[in-house]
């Protein structure tokens, strides 16, 4: 059995990068400068950790994760002491109730709310649904009106499970909220949840008769920037999409980019024009094209899209990065992270033009969070 | 109670990563059921269970009442799926065994 972790010793001004792979969450944490990284882990050895977040609204950091064992099922854990300790992996606070004919597969994504309303939290889990709670994730309910909803009969898992893996809440309008599930594609709601409308005009869905249904769509990943509320990027199962209206439409972005199949993306944190990918070759292959393996960066909101490769292997790098696997934090110039399905970390402290490695060896990395601890 | 009228119990032997919820017993014994006039069934008995050692039921049942996936109960040796699933019958003096599968990677 490995090692216990004794924790991240990140203080305030630390990057901690989180990752999740398939057999536990490994924490990096480095200086402002990241040239080096100190490890600790695995955390939850043996189980799988598809959504870490850390929640610094209430003070001192929260850092939550979703450990799935393949044996006994999905549990949501929290620290206060940047995984020193743990809550007690016993309380099954994430259930559906007994009569509803769901019960919970996997955690894909933990989202903090809002700063002003430090106990209100989300989950977006397997089979799709949102959680919702108002006492800093003590106690879960599903959205009712998602939970209900009479789509739900026509979902449809893809190879990953009928996954809910992106939640948008409105930066500025609390009644409005997003989310994107596989496959199903995006819903929104603009009652506060009590009704939710499929999203997916514009966007295509290959694998159907009809390319372009109401809903249904295999839709990886959504991304947006505070800044510009309105405005979201969104990486399909074969398309790139940008979307200027709150999702209400989607124009297709893939200008360049040598596929436009993949499932990773992620916001710069600065800039709404600047947004990062790696497209990957054909929903067959799923392996990075030419062998080569390359972040893409657009800066002109999708206009053009530009090759980063300094310091990532350029042959016989056959990589997967997964929709969580890519994150970036909130310094300036823009740290970029990365984790590859061979169990590769990639790390930039420059917006993405230089690459260091952060880790070799790892389990499948399948979730990458960043942030600094405040 | 007198001792004609008492539910008869049974041994369940859990796997080395529930025995936290059970004070490190790798054995436990619980109520077969409800009452003595009716047989008891493998669901009824780790209805029992859920009600003595809060936490462990939720471990190897889904919220669906099924068993998890991964996860195998025998009855005197017997596995449950091939012997009437929860339905299986739970004699006085049966031992439960729970086991995670040989499966994963």
């Amino acid at each position: 059995m490995p090692q216990t972790p004794s924790g991240s010793p990140a203080r305030t001004g630390d990057v901690l990068l989180m990752v999740g792979t398939t057999k536990g969450a490994f924490l990096f944490s480095s200086r402002s400068g990241r040239g080096s990284w100190e490890a600790d882990g695995p955390h939850f050895p043996g189980e799988e950790v598809y959504a870490l977040a850390l929640d610094q609204r209430g003070g001192a950091p929260t850092l939550w994760a979703a450990p799935g064992s393949p044996f006994f099922g999905a549990t949501l854990r929290r620290s206060d002491d940047l995984g020193a300790t743990w809550s007690d992996k016993d309380a099954r606070s994430v259930r559906f109730e007994e009569d509803s004919g769901l019960s919970l597969q996997r955690i894909w994504q933990i989202r903090p709310g809002p700063a002003d309303e430090p106990d209100l939290m989300w989950l977006g889990v397997e089979p799709t649904c949102l959680f919702e709670s108002r006492d800093g994730g003590d106690s879960w309910a599903p959205v009712r009106g998602f939970l209900e909803h009479e789509h739900r009969q026509y979902w449809q898992p893809g190879n990953g499970g009928l996954c809910m893996h992106t939640i948008v809440p409105h930066a500025r309008d609390r009644d409005r909220m997003l989310v994107a599930f596989s496959t199903g594609g995006v819903y929104g709601t603009d009652d506060g949840g009590a009704s939710w409308t499929p999203r997916n005009n514009g966007v295509r869905a290959e694998f159907m008769p009809d390319k372009h249904p109401e809903f249904g769509q295999c839709v990886h990943k959504v991304v947006h920037h505070p800044e510009r509320p309105e405005r979201l990027f969104l990486q399909n199962h074969w398309g790139l999409y940008r979307s200027e209206d709150w999702a209400a439409s989607w124009d297709d972005i893939a200008n360049g980019v040598p596929s436009d199949f993949g499932f990773a993306m992620a916001m710069h944190p600065h800039d709404p024009d600047t947004v990062y990918i790696v497209p990957l070759e054909s929903d067959e292959f799923r392996c990075t094209p030419e062998a080569k393996l390359r972040v893409y960066r657009t800066r002109d909101a999708g206009a053009s899209w530009q090759a980063l490769s300094k310091g990532l292997p350029q042959e016989d790098a056959y990589e997967t990065v997964l929709r969580d696997g890519l994150d970036t934090d909130s310094l300036e110039p823009a740290g970029i992270y990365f984790g590859t399905r061979s169990g590769h970390v990639y790390a930039s402290a420059d917006d993405g033009d230089s690459w260091t490695t952060v880790a070799d060896g790892l389990p499948p990395v399948v979730c990458v969070k960043a942030a600094v601890v405040a | 109670m007198s001792r004609a009228t008492e539910v008869p119990r049974v041994r369940i032997v859990l796997p080395s990563q529930l025995r936290d919820l059970t004070g490190e017993r790798p054995v436990v014994t619980v109520a077969a059921g409800v009452s003595v006039a009716t047989e008891a069934s493998v669901a009824e008995t780790f209805q029992s269970l859920r009600a003595e050692y809060p936490g462990v039921y939720e471990r190897i049942f889904t919220e669906t009442r099924e068993v998890r996936p991964h996860i195998n109960i025998f009855v005197d040796g017997a596995d449950i799926r091939w012997s009437g699933g929860l339905e299986t019958p739970v004699a006085p003096g049966s031992e439960i065994v729970v086991l995670p599968a040989v499966s994963g990677g």
